[in-house]
């Protein structure tokens, strides 16, 4: 089965407007076909007039837009803030919250936040300090600043865009004034974002006027548009879909290997896949079965035929819940008893209860009678799954490789699947295409420096970043010392690419492997045990100039690991927690703590 | 040491580095990240006892899952003449069900074999076996092996004699060195930075160019082939009562395919020695080949390409060099046969003794019948032995007139026994463990064994042979683990389905087979017995054995090295 393919759009320009296009740009350099690239998006926006960006060092009162994001899209959307500020004229500084002084915060008059809410409504590692900062005691009185916040989150955890509501409430309560409302997003954030971008400078060109043009532009650079996106995917074809988990194993890991021969993409060690699946039939058709409607039935909204289970496959969410549907589904349920046991869930309870239930779940729970169409609206779009990549383009930037473990079990009676895990997992076979394109995390990166010793944690299959780390450092030839630390069920069978991390270790590449197998013994052990019993060596290995990296389970490993983290710092270093605080912060800052986690 | 200046094998350099069979297998047994020991470290392992493996009908799967090999260890345990107490038998079992397969393997030596224990239960496991008093010291390796004796009690006064001899021996040649006591048995320390180098007065600093293999025959019964054994002893009595020992030197089974330097070789009787001074002799023969056996070429270090090489009387004036003075002339003996006999036998103590046919040795249970559990509920009531035999069976030995009735019913309920009989030819049958987990294997033969034998029963059954014994050995490569060229009909493997057909061997072990047919197929070997087996059947004479039968019929040459037809 292949992906729906998709035409190449036909470009708007006619054929004279194309041509002068093209006059117009060929004499540019990169930088500069970046930098109009990003001031055409910006005139798309609504700037009328055109205008050159603003040198540095102007005294006119700026834009200040912070942002905060375990994954690239609050970058991405912060970036074309910028954009779209400098298209109208407005001076923009574009900072990570990982790289903002708290100091400035008295000082500014305008400011735009992009943050996104992590987990169970936590903030990313990049905005933990500035969100303690905002939340403590030294925040100061704010009377004179603007502000506008733009929340993203999943609308599948309870605690949805969390930390935009606290930014958002944070600074209000200090006596700050909006600039615009808060917009929360959900996983689809083009079109809010772009909605909340508008009034921000609609409000922003009031308040900070218009520039005069001034001589020789200092050209920002922004971030590259991408061969491929979320929205035109590379149609990569699969070249291996092979079972990693040894014979018996209680779980089905795979390995999968994707041609992207001719798509240009390009990526680093620490990026992720963003892939377009489909929603498999064993996924689908209980669902069809449990509404009781045909699937054949025209379902679309507005001028689209497609039918209910064209829709349910290609469109929409078919299985994680979110608030908007409960909430949806209770509206038309008849007993009244879904709407009721959402009064009385709240919190981690709403949380937990949509984690362990599908949509087919709630169908079946609380039968209810309703068209299609209202049935499709009721559901969110059909997001992208990311992957972090296993591989390193320096080994081979024609092929990427995944890691993915496929989500099956039993509950209520019936065997439910992960949409996409299954999907890639056992629908995906060689020769079959797949729509992907490539999500880049900078906040996930080896270090610069060759000679820093790494320390990366990853269990199950959080260790295929650490692949594409492993192989890179060895393309790059890079010295540095490198620390593995691996977690998952048995030996025997689930050790994800044990024989690649064993040849490495032989051969030096790897400086250290630490495993930890939590049910091959009575009691449970974890990667954090092994971190713990190796403390000395580890707090060594930081003061020493380590980068240690973590990926995979947010719910559980993550705070486990930086428990133990923080043990050990403590410990190892005699500090009391205020100082083992600032020490993370400060690894932080370095970008030598960084974090990986779904 | 009279080895000239050529260069010695690579495992001589791991021995004499190794710090007395230490290596690094402390520290690879706390390795979590892998299943294995370092190389070098296997080579040492096998001298405590233990063989790494790994499951190869999982090999190719596992690579592609970019996983190691599944790798396990297999366990020799020493059981000196094959004689176990019930409370060790119990023991066996359950370290078996524990921490292996749960199967016990009975070896063609007369030793315990465990299969399936993974590193992190090797120490375990060992020190269990020895909290039992029972060891795996040297059950591998250039050592000497386990000592073989004659298991039968039944047949004379001899058999106490024999056992005691082989336990004697065995003792006198155990290596000394402390690194079992301290990498096993010495709890969860850490290995000493200094570790304590004892005299190993007799193997030195490199131990064996090769294993050594002993065992003691009371005849009439020659069911440890003491022919095929390095140094074999075969107890002469004088009145019932032990007068001495023939002494044997230079068997060994084991050659490689297509290499005609190698080739197994028939023991020579070289004279007789007093019961005082069997020890004696077994040291002092085992130096020279310390001395003198090839430390080059592994494939040419065995005992008897020593004695080949070098010539019978150069060895008996060298081994009365050293003993001083040269050994007695032998005395007259006689073999009847090299199997088992089934069921019970009453022995000289009056007391009874059953035997138990174990196919290919494997106490497993199935749906089937349950080997293993039939004979650990034997072995909590028996009060007296166990005695395993070098061919694969058991035998529980030393059972008062008035217990026979319940072991029976036991050994019946389990399918221990039968009330008929299997064919004599899949009783007399051997077969090393071959495939899944031996890194040798190049055929299968404890997995192919039973169905080969029931398609030559069929043919058997024809020609009224069911309850004719012949000897059929099978193994998968040709190191021949069950000595198979002694066989009347062998099977060395050579490749998957394919093996090397030896017909011809003396029904009494006294006698090498020969080879008639090259890499053939089962239809092959089936369509070659088959009218051998009709003539057989036609025109054999009264008593007359298979293999010799072959021979006198002349459809088949004498093979060189035999002790005559």
């Amino acid at each position: 089965m292949t992906h729906a393919l998709q035409r190449p759009p036909a470009p708007p320009l006619a054929a004279d407007a194309l041509e002068r296009l093209r006059a117009a740009t060929a004499p540019l350099s990169q930088d500069q076909l970046l930098w109009a690239s990003g001031y055409l998006a910006g005139l798309a926006a609504g700037g009328a007039a055109p205008a050159t960006v603003a040198p540095v060092g102007d005294a006119r009162p700026r834009l200040t837009i912070l942002y905060g994001s375990q994954t690239g899209n609050g970058r991405k959307i912060a970036a074309a803030l910028e954009a779209a500020a400098a298209a109208r004229g407005i001076g923009a500084d574009l900072i990570s919250m990982a790289d903002y002084s708290t100091a400035r915060l008295k000082k500014e008059q305008a400011l735009a936040i992009v943050v996104s809410t992590h987990g169970e409504g936590d903030p990313p590692d990049d905005a933990l300090e500035l969100h303690r900062f905002l939340s403590g005691k030294r925040l100061p009185v704010l009377a004179s600043l603007r502000y506008a916040v733009l929340a993203l989150g999943d609308s599948s955890y309870e605690n949805f865009c969390q930390t935009g509501r606290d930014f958002d409430a944070r600074l209000e309560a200090a006596g700050a004034r909006r600039l615009a409302p808060l917009v929360e997003c959900d996983l689809e954030f083009d079109a809010p974002s772009a909605t909340w971008s508008s009034a921000v400078l609609d409000e922003a060109v009031e308040l900070l006027g218009r520039e005069e043009p001034a001589a020789g532009p200092l050209l920002r650079v922004v971030p590259p548009a991408p061969r491929a996106s979320k929205s035109a995917p590379f149609e990569a074809e699969v070249l291996l879909n092979q079972r990693i988990t040894g014979r018996g194993s209680s779980k089905d890991v795979r390995h999968l290997e994707l041609s992207l021969e001719g798509s240009g993409l390009h990526w680093q060690a620490g990026d992720s896949l963003g892939v377009l699946i489909r929603n498999p039939d064993r996924v689908v058709e209980p669902l069809l079965e449990a509404l009781g409607i045909d699937g054949s039935v025209p379902a679309e909204a507005g001028a689209g035929d497609r039918s209910l289970r064209e829709l349910l496959i290609h469109d929409r969410e078919v299985t994680a819940l979110n608030r908007p549907f409960l909430e949806a589904w209770a509206g038309v349920e008849p007993s009244g008893k879904l709407g009721t046991l959402l009064e009385s869930l709240r919190g981690a309870g709403l949380g937990r209860w949509m984690h362990e239930r599908h949509v087919v779940d709630v169908v079946r729970e609380f039968p209810a009678e309703f068209e299609a169409t209202r049935f499709i609206e009721m559901l969110r779009p059909l997001p992208p799954r990311l992957y972090s990549i296993a591989s390193a383009p320096e080994l081979s930037e024609e092929e990427i490789h995944l890691t993915v473990a496929l989500l099956s079990y039993e509950a209520f009676g019936r065997a439910h699947w992960g949409a996409g895990s299954s999907w890639l997992a056992l629908d995906r076979a060689e020769g079959d295409l797949v729509g992907v394109y490539v999500e880049p995390n900078e906040r996930f990166r080896l270090p610069a420096d060759g000679e820093a010793p790494v320390i990366m944690v990853g269990p199950g299959t959080g260790v295929a970043p650490f692949r594409a780390f492993l192989q890179a450092r060895a393309a790059r030839g890079a010295g540095g010392r490198n620390w593995l630390l691996f977690g998952d069920r048995h030996f025997a069978t689930d050790f994800l690419y044990q024989a690649e991390w064993l040849r490495y270790r032989k051969q030096g590449l790897l400086t250290r492997l630490d495993v930890a197998f939590s049910r091959d013994q009575a009691e449970k052990c974890y990667v954090q045990h092994r971190m713990l019993e190796a403390s000395r060596e580890l707090y060594e290995w930081l003061q020493e100039g380590a980068h240690l990296y973590v990926c995979g389970d947010a719910a559980h490993m993550a705070p486990d690991v930086d428990r133990a983290l923080r043990d050990i710092i403590a410990t190892e270093g005699g500090l009391g927690e205020d100082a083992v605080e600032d020490y993370l912060a400060e690894l932080r800052r370095h970008g030598r703590y960084q974090r990986d986690v779904y | 040491m009279s080895n000239s200046p050529s260069k010695l094998a690579e495992v001589e350099g791991i021995k004499l580095a190794s710090r007395q069979l230490r290596g690094t297998i402390a520290a690879g047994l706390r390795d979590e990240a892998t299943g294995a020991l370092a190389e070098s470290d296997t080579q040492l392992t096998k001298f405590h006892g233990i063989y790494q493996q790994d499951d190869r009908d999982l090999r190719h799967e596992r690579q592609q899952q970019r996983l190691e090999p599944a790798y396990s260890f297999m366990i020799r345990v020493r059981v000196p003449g094959g004689v176990c107490s019930a409370a060790q038998w119990l023991a066996m079992d359950a370290l078996a069900i524990e921490h292996a397969n749960g199967t016990l393997r009975l070896t063609t030596r007369q030793a315990f074999q465990f299969h399936g224990v993974i590193k992190r239960r090797l120490q375990p496991t060992i020190a269990a076996i020895n909290g039992s008093l029972m060891d795996t010291i040297a059950a591998c390796g250039d050592v000497n092996r386990n000592v073989m004796a004659s298991p039968n009690p039944e047949a004379s006064g001899l058999h106490r004699d024999a056992w005691q001899a082989a336990a004697d021996i065995s003792d006198r040649l155990t290596p000394r060195t402390r690194a079992y006591h301290e990498i096993w048995l010495d709890g969860a320390k850490l290995p000493p930075a200094e570790p304590e180098l004892v005299d190993e007065p007799l193997y030195g600093a490199s131990y064996l160019p090769r294993k050594f293999k002993i065992g003691i025959a009371v005849p009439p019964w020659n069911d440890v082939d003491v022919f095929s054994q390095d140094l074999g002893f075969i107890a002469i009595s004088d009145q019932g009562q032990l007068a001495g020992f023939n002494v044997v030197v230079g068997g060994g089974m084991g050659a490689s395919h297509g290499e005609p330097e190698t080739y197994p070789r028939l023991g020579d009787v070289i004279g007789f020695c007093s019961p005082a001074e069997a020890v004696d002799v077994a040291w002092h023969v085992v130096a020279i080949q310390r001395d003198f056996g090839d430390r080059s070429n592994r494939k040419h270090a065995r005992f008897k390409y020593t004695i080949a090489d070098r010539g019978l009387a150069w060895f008996t004036e060298e081994l009365a060099a050293r003993r001083g003075a040269p050994l007695a002339p032998a005395r007259p003996f006689r073999f009847l046969g090299n199997g088992d006999r089934y069921g019970w036998t009453r022995g000289v103590d009056d007391r009874w003794h059953l035997t138990l046919h174990v196919p290919s040795g494997r106490l497993a249970d199935t749906p089937e019948r349950q080997l293993l559990s039939g004979l650990r509920e034997i072995a909590t009531l028996h009060g007296g032995e166990f005695r395993l035999t070098p061919n694969q069976n058991v035998i529980v030995a030393g059972v008062a007139e008035d217990g026979k009735a319940t072991i029976e019913a036991i050994a019946r309920r389990h399918g221990l026994m039968h009330d008929q009989l299997p064919s004599a030819l899949r009783r007399e049958a051997l077969s090393c463990v071959a495939l899944p987990t031996c890194a040798l294997a190049m055929a299968e033969a404890e997995r192919y064994l039973p169905e080969l034998a029931g398609k030559l029963e069929s043919r058997l059954d024809t020609l009224g042979l069911r309850d004719e014994p012949i000897t059929l050995r099978i193994t998968g490569c040709p190191n021949g683990c069950a000595r198979p060229y002694l066989a009347e009909i062998g099977l060395v493997g050579k490749g998957p389905g394919r093996y090397n057909l030896f017909l011809g061997g003396g029904f009494a072990g006294e006698r090498l087979n020969r080879m008639v047919a090259e890499n053939v197929d089962e239809s092959t070997i089936l369509a070659m017995l088959e009218p051998l087996l009709a003539a057989y059947a036609e025109a054999r004479r009264e008593g007359e054995h298979f293999g010799d039968f072959l021979l006198r019929s002349g459809r088949l040459e004498a093979a060189p090295g035999g002790l005559g037809s």
